[in-house]
């Protein structure tokens, strides 16, 4: 720890406060995030700091409890996104040849979509709901990580070690188990930790365009849209949940960076 | 630089491949039976099963395929589930607007990050830099309906500088300026990194100290032959900005009203409208790859070097 910089430890507190956040929500938030009150719709009654939305629920809470579903949802969605792109990126840069040649394809193919319409089309096919969101950002976000992860093994191929394993009589598996994965294993961490910005973007994103889970359950991106029709009375429904994304943004992407400079730093320069 | 592009070409056949199947794979997934939306809710199972068979739906898979490609090679993206309308021939309307916010959004993208990322580059570790890296970080981590949104509120709603929605405004440029803004700052943002990353490694290269010995003035040696350098960073960053404006749109032309081909895919989201949303996203796919395809050639073209390294099945 004594090697990150302030902006590393910055980043680290703020991970820390929004996982903690995410954990505690039902203790921390006065109240609960979806009872709505036809008393209270767009106005700030006395216990409620930061007022309540067009349904009468309170903003504060929604916030609280939307830190939890969101991180939830970015957490899931890149662990999907990440066993897949290890697997893809593993194989194909360990054996090479065909393999490789057909799934850095398929990587293309993907990685061919802008991300959002992708996102958009699968969402349209799977239905509305948590699940859908969570495999749309996965789905989206595997091929990056498989290419990247592809890099890194074929690198690791001809190391030395390697080659002593496998004239040791190592097999293909325990060769990319125990040698090539932990050697990946600074790259994985850091891929993992931008993901969950770009995760937690995306799922926004699906929200306000309407395809995020249902509307009742509080996320960041769901709030946001539902605000901005009220923008011009009450921008603080959209703006706070906004700014609660780009803050959680802002953690993973230091937090990302700095885990770079840290864990790699002879990788610095390519990326 | 003929035998490389042949190549290049060469290699985006199979990714477009790729994509078509993907989206008949969504096209055939998607909720609904097309032949029974054609039909209107009343007709009989025999005229839904006609139309079915005119639509070719009763064909083996991998014809249907086919057909599908070239449907797809005569301009047909297919039609639209609510009024029947060609998806190609919305597009067609509907694109213009999005290219232009494109551009107006690349431009001040570019501006934007070569400012910020020069005058980082140069006063590193200065205050003006720190103020540099913090409008680039947050450019990158705010979300764009965020920037949009608070764009709006202050300069549309409060200060009234600019029309609430683009549709109304007189000048058409100028609606688009506060759109164009807020997607430009994030690529600009991450632009400013970049150049402001690339920019210091090659100050520290022998060739600057050298022009530096023979006296040239910084400006000099910063146009002749520190940016020439940076220009690779720069293209790259251009061909990832038209993925995120493709993106970007969907979210901005909502907010800001314009009637282009994000605002048009929004509507049809909320009118799941399956196939116009299939057809935008194919053709938005497409209209990547292209991008792609040219930026690689412009790269090879800028820089020999990459050129002989792939051609020599370095890829």
């Amino acid at each position: 720890m004594s090697r990150l910089t302030f902006t590393g430890k910055l980043a680290v507190v703020g991970l820390l406060f929004f996982i903690l956040v995410a954990l505690f929500a039902g203790v921390i938030a006065p109240h609960d995030p979806t009872e709505t009150d036809p008393e209270r719709i767009l106005k700030a009654p006395p216990g409620f700091p930061l007022g309540c939305d067009q349904s009468g629920q309170c903003v504060l809470s929604r916030l609280i409890h939307g830190a939890r579903l969101t991180l939830e949802i970015g957490f899931f969605a890149r662990f999907i996104a990440l066993l897949v792109g290890l697997a893809v990126g593993l194989t194909a840069g360990y054996f090479g040849g065909w393999w490789d040649w057909l799934l850095m394809r398929i990587v293309d193919i993907f990685l061919a979509f802008p991300s959002l319409l992708l996102a958009i089309a699968i969402s349209m096919v799977l239905g509305q709901g948590l699940l859908t969101v969570i495999l749309a950002i996965a789905i989206v976000g595997w091929a990056e990580t498989a290419r990247i992860v592809r890099g890194a093994a074929l690198e690791l191929r001809s190391a030395e070690f390697v080659e002593a394993a496998h004239a040791m009589g190592a097999s293909h598996t325990r060769v990319i188990l125990t040698h090539i994965l932990p050697n990946c294993m600074p790259l994985v961490v850091v891929i993992f930790t931008m993901g969950m910005a770009t995760a937690i973007l995306a799922e926004a994103s699906l929200s306000f365009l309407g395809l995020g889970v249902d509307p009742s359950l509080p996320t960041w991106g769901g709030m946001v849209s539902t605000g901005k029709d009220y923008l011009l009375h009450s921008p603080g429904l959209s703006i706070y949940p906004g700014l609660c994304i780009g803050f959680a943004v802002v953690v993973f992407n230091l937090l990302g960076d700095e885990l770079r400079d840290v864990l790699d730093p002879g990788r610095r320069s390519q990326w | 630089m003929l035998e490389y592009t042949l190549k290049r070409a060469a290699g985006t056949i199979p990714v477009i491949l790729g994509i078509l199947a993907i989206s008949f794979v969504v096209l055939y997934l998607i909720p609904g039976n097309p032949a029974e939306t054609l039909a209107g809710p009343r007709a009989s199972p025999e005229s839904i099963a006609r139309i079915a068979r005119e639509m070719g739906l009763d064909q083996p898979l991998h014809l249907r395929f086919i057909n599908y490609i070239v449907k797809i090679l005569h301009r047909d993206l297919g039609r639209s589930a609510i009024n029947d309308r060609p998806v190609y021939t919305s597009i067609r309307e509907k694109f213009p607007y999005t290219l232009k916010l494109s551009i107006l959004a690349m431009f001040i993208s570019i501006i934007s990050g070569l400012i910020a990322g020069i005058i980082g580059a140069l006063r590193r570790g200065s205050f003006i830099d720190r103020l540099c890296t913090v409008f680039s970080v947050s450019g990158i981590s705010v979300p764009i309906f965020l920037t949009g949104l608070i764009l709006l509120y202050v300069f549309a709603v409060k200060l009234r500088w600019f029309p609430i929605s683009a549709d109304h405004c007189p000048n058409p440029w100028l609606g688009l300026l506060l759109p164009a803004i807020t997607l430009g700052i994030r690529s600009g943002a991450f632009l400013a990194r970049i150049i402001r990353s690339s920019l210091i490694e090659v100050l520290n290269q022998d060739y600057i100290r050298t022009a530096r010995a023979k006296g040239l003035s910084s400006w000099r040696i910063l146009t002749h032959h520190a940016l020439l350098n940076a220009l690779i960073p720069i293209i790259t960053v251009i061909g990832l900005d038209i993925s995120s404006f493709l993106n970007g749109s969907v979210i901005v032309e909502t907010i800001f009203g314009i009637p282009g081909l994000g605002r048009f895919t929004m509507e049809s989201i909320l009118k799941r409208d399956y196939p116009v949303i299939q057809g935008v996203v194919l053709f938005s796919a497409l209209v990547f790859v292209t991008i792609n395809l040219l930026v690689d050639l412009l790269y090879a073209w800028i820089n020999p070097r990459i050129r002989d390294e792939i051609l020599a099945g370095k890829s």
